[in-house]
């Protein structure tokens, strides 16, 4: 403990969470190969949560902190969380109508499925000569 | 007119109003850094959403055991760092010297690897733009894995290079011996720049490298 | 009758402050001083906003005629380009934050300065370089896509200076995010003894709540800008349709950060008005803890409705009609403010001097603008006034007759503060009338004429709005003689205007405690906060008391 009352962490504490940090490494790359469906996805994010969790409690100090850093903090993710849910709003819920030629909706895949999420066939693109035949544009 | 190192600025009552404010300073920098990677991420989620299996091919182009392997020398550069700030505190200036110059090591370590794993995707012409060349149905929307894959990796890369730049300057203060448990928040600060770049990367690890493989 | 006092005018101005504490290029350009960089950003802004008239110039005379004949399309096109990018970029948002809020944030919250000096002249550099930036990309022939930006015009097929433009706001963006780190700062850990959060002018809870929104929505336009011009240059496609990419992906991006930023418009110039409000009824601010918190509201739920630009882009039914329904939300905290600063004015004891007359213009002309937000709001109804000239009406009242008289609004409210002097009160509110008139003839019509169906961005339209259209034109050159004159008056005023004593407005509030001008260390002692906010009746009562005794 430190003269004007700053927290000072045991090298313990550093290394049980970096040993920790390596070990959850180890398991998101296993549980990667294992097919678990849409949980894979879940996992893969909560392991990677729970990691910065570790980092931002620990290693960031946040567990030590008064409460306005980590009100900082908690209103970045609520931000981040706010940007992705409502722009996914759109994405999520465009192909509830008919559309007319949607973006990568509405195509039908070689099984026969209407309105499946299925990847645009390739066109062919520009070749690099004939891009760097355009004007350069600023 | 700036403070001599290690005194109190002439805006700030005391040390301790300084050292708050800078740490809440960096907090708030750190948020926005969050909602710059928070755009790429959610072009990203809008992407992955429309075209599953595209993002799945691309992803099987990547090296699980050069991202692992990078992901597991960040995680030590965070821990050196986090001794870095400790000694610091402790106001030892061998430690904390020893411990940046480690973090620089393990950065350096990274940043060579994803330069290999770059000239790798060059060669391979899996490069966005005019020379991608893939043998594949979807080739075109696997093109834009790809460009979320540079974008982002590319963005981190160049944080991490920033970060490296902010340690030797750290070094320089540090060697005139001004830190001490009164005064080492600009070792702190750094350090949560650092974290939070570690954690960007633990985000992008398994969200890039992971897809598919089963 | 003027609020003006003339008894404590001094001779002279005070010995040594913050203008002539040294002279010379260097001790400006290398100034810490929160109040010369305030400054160093009023000269900045100033010239942006005159080279964003000279755009709004051309395309008001191309408009005088219903046929596209003073300007080429594509040149038209980047006449209203350049003038929404610099009028929004580099004028409207850094003008009362950088300025006022450089200036006057330490002073209101008895600091000797913000918390980070240093990051603050930064923030004034990286401005300048996003400047400069933005005027290469004019000199190199402009860009054409809009203030907007939309893909994949502006990143794959316009031949335009893009991925210059695209650098320059992308610094400029920097320089936002610096100026509200420091401000957030400061705020939370620089205030006086005694100044609690709700002892604190609603000045200051203003531009924390713009400091909020510059911090959490910039860097998703840094994103974005950055796709776009990684896409433009490299030919990496991300919103290109042919790779299957969105471009409506980069309106979300565009309009996250767009739609807040409306609000770091117009937030400040909504604490000035509650500042000018109450000095010139005498009266405290009714309702102060609802206006604080409605700026915070308007912060946040400003962030959950970017999608009502986007009605007709081809976004999910669904989504609009989330987005539309939380449109209307977001109008209640300014709706509640607008209520409560009526209220301050009813039994107030009001004079009519410049700042007021600014800001009762700002009340009436910024209600207007939000009810037509409304209109706007309503899916069903945007579908018909989409990409109108209702929607630039709509947006003109909100910035120029909101924001903008706010602003001249807090240039002649704290002018006496900033340079010791007075300015001529005559003309003061001769240009204020001139400015409302000329802005509403300016304006109005393009109400009408936008519900008649005349598109925006267009440099020919159907003869039957050219009556309309001239007299828009018309109006705009009164407004422009009316920007004209007080830049005239406030230089006249620096080197001849009489002498202003620390308090000419007798206002409350820590920064008229200090000298006119202050000193660079703001306050000699650090002021200890005992009363709360706008406690004008009680001075006032005390005033009386003071006269009749002594």
């Amino acid at each position: 403990m430190s003269e004007n009352g700053t927290h000072v962490l045991p090298l313990k504490i550093y290394l049980l969470i970096f040993a920790v940090l390596l070990v959850m490494t180890g398991v998101t790359v296993q549980v990667a190969y294992l097919d678990l469906g849409f949980m894979n996805t879940v996992a893969a994010l909560g392991i990677a949560c729970f990691k910065a969790s570790l980092v931002v409690l620990y290693f960031m100090h946040l567990r030590y902190s008064s409460s306005l850093p980590k009100l900082f903090w908690m209103a970045g993710l609520l931000w981040l969380a706010i940007l992705i849910a409502f722009a996914m709003s759109d994405y999520l819920t465009r192909q509830w109508i008919e559309q007319p030629q949607g973006w990568a909706e509405n195509r039908t895949d070689p099984r026969g499925n209407v309105g499946a999420r299925h990847a645009v066939p390739s066109a062919p693109l520009r070749s690099a000569a004939q891009w760097r035949a355009s004007p350069v544009r600023w | 007119m700036s403070a001599r190192p290690g005194t109190v600025a002439h805006q700030f009552d005391d040390a301790r109003q300084q050292r708050e404010a800078a740490e809440l300073g960096m907090w708030t920098f750190l948020l926005t850094e969050l909602m710059l990677f928070g755009g790429f991420f959610a072009g990203y989620t809008a992407y992955r959403h429309a075209f599953p299996e595209a993002f799945i091919e691309g992803s099987s182009h990547l090296d699980v055991f050069m991202g692992g392997v990078n992901t597991a020398v960040l995680i030590m550069s965070s821990l050196t760092m986090a001794l870095a700030v400790r000694e610091a505190q402790l106001g030892r200036r061998k430690g904390i010297i020893i411990n940046l110059i480690l973090t620089m090591i393990f950065g350096g370590i990274f940043l060579g690897i994803k330069a290999v794993e770059y000239s790798h995707k060059i060669h391979e012409h899996l490069v966005p733009g005019p020379n991608f060349l893939l043998d594949s149905p979807i080739s075109n929307n696997v093109q834009l894995f790809f460009s979320f894959y540079f974008a982002m990796t590319g963005t981190h890369a160049f944080h991490m290079i920033i970060g490296i730049g902010l340690m030797i300057w750290l070094i320089f203060r540090a060697r005139s011996g001004v830190f001490s448990g009164e005064y080492y928040a600009p070792v702190e600060i750094v350090g949560l720049y650092w974290h939070f770049v570690d954690i960007v990367w633990i985000f992008l690890y398994p969200l890039l490298y992971l897809l598919g493989r089963h | 009758m003027s609020a003006l006092s003339g008894e404590d005018a001094p001779a002279r101005a005070p010995r040594r402050n913050y203008l002539n504490v040294a002279y010379g290029v260097r001790s400006w350009l290398l100034t810490l001083d929160h109040k010369r960089i305030g400054l160093l950003y009023l000269a900045s802004i100033t010239v942006f906003f005159l080279l964003g008239g000279i755009f709004a110039v051309m395309i008001r005379a191309e408009l005088v005629t219903p046929e596209g004949d003073l300007l080429q399309a594509e040149t038209y096109n980047k006449m209203f380009t350049m003038h929404g990018l610099v009028m929004i970029f580099f004028f409207l948002i850094p003008s009362i934050p950088a300025v006022f809020g450089n200036f006057l944030l330490p002073l209101m919250i008895g600091a000797r300065d913000l918390a980070f000096p240093r990051l603050n002249l930064l923030s004034w550099y990286v401005y300048i370089a996003g400047a400069l930036f933005t005027l290469f990309a004019v000199v190199q022939g402009g860009v054409d896509t809009g203030w907007t930006f939309y893909t994949p015009y502006s990143s794959t097929y316009s031949n335009s200076a893009v991925a210059a433009t695209a650098v320059g706001v992308f610094i400029t963006g920097f320089s936002s995010v610096l100026t509200g780190l420091n401000f957030i700062v400061t705020i939370h850990k620089m205030r006086a003894p005694g100044l609690t959060w709700l002892r604190m002018p609603l000045f200051v809870w203003a531009h924390y709540a713009t400091s909020l929104i510059m911090v959490l929505g910039t860097p998703v336009l840094t994103a974005a800008v950055v796709l776009v011009a990684l896409e433009h240059l490299l030919g990496i496609g991300i919103f290109d349709p042919k790779l299957g990419g969105d471009p409506v992906l980069f309106q979300h991006l565009f309009w996250f950060y767009s739609h807040p930023a409306v609000y770091i418009m117009i937030l400040p110039s909504m604490g000035v008005v509650s500042e000018v409000i109450s000095c010139f009824s005498r009266k405290r601010i009714f309702g102060y803890k609802v206006i604080a918190f409605s700026s915070l509201a308007i912060a946040v739920l400003g962030f959950l409705v970017w999608g009502h630009h986007m009605f007709v882009s081809s976004q999910s039914v669904y989504a609009g009609m989330i987005f539309s329904f939380l449109s209307f939300f977001v109008a209640i905290p300014s709706a509640i403010k607008v209520f409560n600063w009526t209220a301050t004015l009813y039994k107030g004891s009001i004079s009519y001097d410049t700042p007021m007359m600014y800001a009762m213009g700002f009340i009436g002309l910024f209600t207007i603008g939000g009810l037509t937000g409304l209109f706007l709001a309503t899916l069903a109804v945007d579908v018909h006034v989409h990409d109108t000239y209702f929607v630039v009406a709509h947006f003109h009242y909100i910035m120029v007759g909101g924001a903008l008289m706010g602003y001249m609004a807090a240039v002649h409210f704290w002018w006496p503060k900033i340079s010791g002097r007075l300015y001529p009160e005559g003309w003061g509110r001769f240009s204020a009338l001139v400015i409302f008139v000329g802005f509403n003839l300016t304006f109005f019509p393009q109400f009408i004429v936008g519900y008649l169906g005349m598109p925006r961005r267009y440099h020919a339209y159907p003869e039957e709005f050219q009556v309309l259209n001239v007299m828009s034109t018309a109006g705009a050159t009164i407004l422009g003689v009316g920007y004209l004159i007080p830049l005239i008056y406030l230089l006249w005023s620096m080197r001849y205007g009489p002498r202003a004593g620390s308090n000419p407005w007798r206002a409350k509030g820590l920064e008229w405690q200090t000298t006119s001008p202050p000193s660079t260390e703001n306050f000699l002692t650090t002021p200890v906060v005992t009363e709360e906010a706008y406690a004008y009746a009680a001075a006032d009562a005390e005033e009386q008391e003071s006269l009749r005794v002594g």
